[in-house]
Formats: structure tokens, C-alpha cells, sequence
């Protein structure tokens, strides 16, 4: 067995950098949840509180079920609008972006905008539409257009940076104005990635549109946060399941239309 | 008759799914512009009430961070990353599960597939306002409903890494007889590594943003600093706190980056 000793013919070599990066982390781990106050304690005195609270939860109450279409509605409503809205701007955005077509002079303004849009999350974003346009479903779609331009504008400037360049140089060779080589150069190249892109950011929206409302932007949040405070908590119950059935949809049919659109 | 077929790209029932799909959208555009409640008057007044709440952002009060912003940024922070770590714990063997080639019963990978949809269907807020509920608001229930939501995001990723390793090396630990545990460590593991730490390095980053608001219904960090300096309207103090939550998510992208790099 003396060729087994040798370090070298271990199956698997001890790193001891790794190992004492856990340790590090498990210290901080630690650290970090006695400050929080996260104590095994506190959570099994929760836990007695889940029961009641889960209990109470059951059976969901639809009753309301006006209150809870009115709010899924308006909910629907900001995602789609948000999504056009976020498409409309980001796409032009993305072109400006891009570094194998533009200057640097317009690519660094496109992409600081884009980085500033996604820097907020969308409910801060929300915060300050509230404040400058009230509130409603219009402080929604803001918010989670802004979301949606950092969003989208990221994505589909590394589209545009990655299409092949022969097809733009023989369109452009063409003496075609701008115009016609984005939509004979690049759009063709982009647009089926592009559109899986806008499914799956609808998608997002629409898990953000059942949030905003907790800070009075629209959408089915609001009837949800006041569901809450008053201890509503079967009618809580019906909007949740509702919101996860609504959720689930908009995943199967964003999948047919990729399918649809070979992305 | 024509002599030669004109060539198409798409057959006629993809034109048909595609003509489908655009009619679909336009309808829908069309009926929620007709149908939202908006009131034009807010419209026309937001540019002044924008410029209102921008002048009322300045000077920005920085002298409020040691004293009212650092320490709820850090809880912020400590909620994110162990939000993570928990998040993942859970996620680990709900993503074993979901694996088609790990665990061959069709009916565990649909109900762990099932788990992971809801963990994610369900926002971080709307967590949140449960587990605050649940365990009184704090810093416990922001962890937990950061850990919870992440769950899908997680467990759906890393099941997919682990349907896409490689039968090779599992087989051949198989044949050598060994146990679960080591087919897991020394078979399935490796393979997935990369993609793992991919994936927690990217929800960390998501968890940092995520942290920041978990305040507004109560459940700890610096979004509860916010909201109590919106409800007062000191909006000098609400811009330091913008400005410090720019620079912590700022912070963690490059950070991650650079740790993407270093790992991968």
C-alpha cells in the first residue's frame, strides 16, 4: 500500500483555501444571525403561531370574488401596458447601446440610463410614481416600466452586440440609409431572441403588478395589504391561490409563444 | 399552377400561430388602454409634483447615515445573504427531487416541480407579510420570506444543471457500488458546481435589491427606515437612504462580477 501514501495519488485532493473559506463564512453565518436576533428560540415559538395562523387561512373565502377580478384585472392590466411601454423604449435604447453599431458617445448615456433604471426595485420605483402621479393603477405601469426599460435594454443590447456583422456590411454596402439596415440587418437577426426576451419580462411584470399595490400603485396588492390588516386572512387565502393559477397561466402560454416563435 | 413552389419560410400553421400570437397581443394592449383607470389630471401635474419632490430632496441630509441609515443597511445586507444560505439549504433537495435522471418517479418530480412554481408565484413582499404574521415584524420574517421566494428561483436552476450532468461519471460510481451520499458529493457535484455558484451568486445580487424594500410592510432592514422617513415627509433623509441603497447594490453587482469571474 506505500503507493497510496503519496499525496499525489489521492482521488481527492484536501484545498484547504476552500476549507477555511467556509470556515470564515460559517463564521459569519453565525455572527450574522445572532445580531438579527434569529434564534431557534424565536422560531419554534413562531411556529406554535403557524399553526393558528394556517388554520385560519383555511378554508379560502371567495366571496368577494368582484373585489378580487377588479383587482387581478387591474393587476393584468399594468403588466401588459408596462411591458408595451418597457418594449417601446428599450428597444430604440438597445440600438443606441450597442457597441458594434453606435459611437461611444451614444453608447455610455443608453447604458447609464439603463443602469440607473435597474439599480431600484420596482416597489421604490412605485414609491416615487405614487408621489408624483398619484395613486393608481398610471404609478404601476411607471414603475414597472422603468423596471422593465433596465431590464429589456440590458438584454437586448447584448443581443444586438452579438449578431453577425456580414449581413449589416452587405446591406450597408448597398448605400441603404440607417433606417433600412436595422430593419433589414438587424431586426431579422434579433427578433425571435427579442421576443423571449418580452415574454419573460411580462412574466416578471406580472408578478410585480400583485406587488406595487402594497404601496398604493394599483393592482390586486392593495386589496391584499388591506386584506392583511384586517386579519382577513381567508380572503388573503383566495387572492394568493388566485395569484399563483394567474401566474402559472401567463408561464404556460409565454411557453406556447416561444414555441411559436422558435425562441 | 405556378411552375416553381415559392419557397417559405414558415408552414402555414406557424403562420397561423404567429398571425395568432400578434392579434392576441394588440387585443390585449388595445382592451387595458381602454379599460385602466387613469385620471389625466394627475398626468398633466406630475412633471410639476416630480420637480416638487426633487427640490424637496435637497440638500441631502448626510449627516442622518451614521446615525439613522448604516446599521438598518447592514441588517439589510445580513437579511440577503442569509435569506441566501437558507434559500438554498431548502432548495438543494427540492431541486433532487424535481430531476428527472436523479429521482425516476414521475410523481415526486411533479410535486417538487409543483413547490418550486409557488415558492416563486408568491412575491418576496407577499412572503413577507405572511411570516411577519406569523412571527411578529423583525428581521426573521424579512430572512425567511427572502429565503422562501428564492427557493423557486433556486431549485428550478439547479434542477436543470443536475438533468444536464453528465451519466458518465454517476454510472460508473454506481457500478463501483457506492452509496447515495458519495453518487451526490463526488458524482453529481462536481459537475454542478459551476452552475451552482452561477446561480447563488446571481440571487444574492437579487436578494440585496430585494432586502431593501422588505421594510415597507415590516419585516426588517433599511426599507423600514424609508418608510418611516416618507410617512413624516423628510424627503432630505429619504434621498441619503436612496442614495446609500444606489451604492450598497451598486457594490454588490461589481462584487459579484468579480467573484463570478474568480470562481468560474
Amino acid at each position: 500500500m506505500a503507493a497510496r501514501t503519496g499525496s499525489n495519488n489521492a482521488a481527492f485532493v484536501a484545498n484547504w483555501a476552500a476549507r477555511m473559506a467556509w470556515l470564515v463564512f460559517a463564521g459569519y453565518f453565525l455572527y450574522a444571525a445572532s445580531h438579527l436576533e434569529l434564534t431557534p428560540a424565536r422560531f419554534l415559538s413562531g411556529l406554535d403561531h403557524a399553526g393558528k395562523f394556517l388554520a385560519r387561512l383555511f378554508p379560502p373565502d371567495f366571496h368577494r370574488w368582484e373585489l378580487l377580478a377588479k383587482g387581478m384585472l387591474e393587476s393584468l392590466q399594468i403588466a401588459v401596458l408596462a411591458s408595451t411601454l418597457g418594449v417601446l423604449i428599450a428597444a430604440p435604447l438597445a440600438l443606441f447601446a450597442a457597441r458594434n453599431l453606435m459611437p461611444a458617445w451614444a453608447t455610455w448615456p443608453a447604458r447609464a440610463a439603463m443602469v440607473l433604471c435597474r439599480s431600484f426595485h420596482p416597489v421604490i420605483v412605485a414609491i416615487l410614481f405614487v408621489k408624483a402621479v398619484g395613486f393608481g393603477a398610471l404609478a404601476g405601469i411607471l414603475a414597472l416600466t422603468v423596471a422593465s426599460v433596465g431590464f429589456l435594454g440590458k438584454l437586448m443590447t447584448e443581443a444586438i452586440e452579438e449578431i453577425s456583422l456580414k449581413q449589416v456590411e452587405a446591406v450597408r454596402a448597398t448605400g441603404a440609409p440607417f433606417i433600412s439596415l436595422v430593419t433589414y440587418a438587424v431586426v431579422p437577426q434579433v427578433f425571435s431572441r427579442f421576443v423571449g426576451f418580452v415574454s419573460y419580462e411580462t412574466d416578471a411584470n406580472l408578478r410585480n403588478s400583485t406587488m406595487v399595490g402594497i404601496v398604493g400603485a394599483g393592482g390586486i396588492g392593495g386589496t391584499l395589504f388591506a386584506a392583511f390588516q384586517r386579519f382577513d386572512y381567508d380572503f388573503v387565502c383566495a387572492i394568493v391561490l388566485t395569484i399563483i393559477a394567474l401566474i402559472v397561466m401567463g408561464e404556460v402560454l409565454t411557453m406556447r409563444i416561444k414555441k411559436a416563435f422558435r425562441v | 399552377m405556378t411552375s416553381a413552389r415559392l419557397w417559405q419560410r414558415f408552414t402555414p400553421a406557424e403562420r397561423m400561430a404567429r398571425f395568432t400570437v400578434y392579434f392576441a397581443v394588440v387585443a390585449a394592449i388595445a382592451a387595458s388602454l381602454q379599460t385602466v383607470q387613469v385620471i389625466p389630471e394627475f398626468i398633466s401635474d406630475a412633471p410639476e409634483q416630480m420637480a416638487d419632490m426633487l427640490r424637496r430632496m435637497w440638500p441631502v441630509a448626510w449627516g442622518f447615515y451614521p446615525e439613522g441609515v448604516h446599521e438598518p443597511l447592514l441588517d439589510s445586507l445580513h437579511i440577503a445573504t442569509l435569506g441566501t444560505v437558507f434559500a438554498v439549504l431548502m432548495a438543494v433537495p427540492v431541486a433532487f427531487l424535481a430531476a428527472k435522471n436523479v429521482t425516476p418517479f414521475a410523481w415526486v418530480n411533479y410535486t417538487a416541480k409543483v413547490i418550486l412554481v409557488s415558492a416563486r408565484s408568491v412575491n418576496t413582499l407577499i412572503w413577507a407579510l405572511f411570516f411577519v404574521a406569523v412571527f411578529g415584524p423583525g428581521a426573521l420574517a424579512g430572512t425567511l420570506a427572502i429565503a422562501f421566494h428564492s427557493i423557486g428561483f433556486t431549485g428550478k436552476l439547479l434542477g436543470e444543471a443536475l438533468e444536464e450532468s453528465n451519466r458518465g461519471s454517476i454510472e460508473a460510481l454506481q457500478a463501483a457500488g457506492a452509496p447515495w451520499l458519495a453518487v451526490a458529493l463526488k458524482g453529481y457535484w462536481p459537475q454542478v458546481r459551476p452552475a451552482f455558484w452561477g446561480i447563488v451568486l446571481f440571487r444574492w445580487d437579487i436578494n440585496v435589491r430585494e432586502s431593501a424594500v422588505l421594510g415597507f410592510v415590516g419585516a426588517g432592514g433599511v426599507g423600514m427606515a424609508l418608510d418611516t422617513a416618507l410617512n413624516l415627509f423628510q424627503w432630505e433623509r429619504a434621498a441619503m437612504i436612496l442614495i446609500a441603497i444606489f451604492a450598497v447594490v451598486l457594490a454588490a453587482e461589481v462584487a459579484t462580477t468579480q467573484l463570478r469571474k474568480r470562481i468560474l
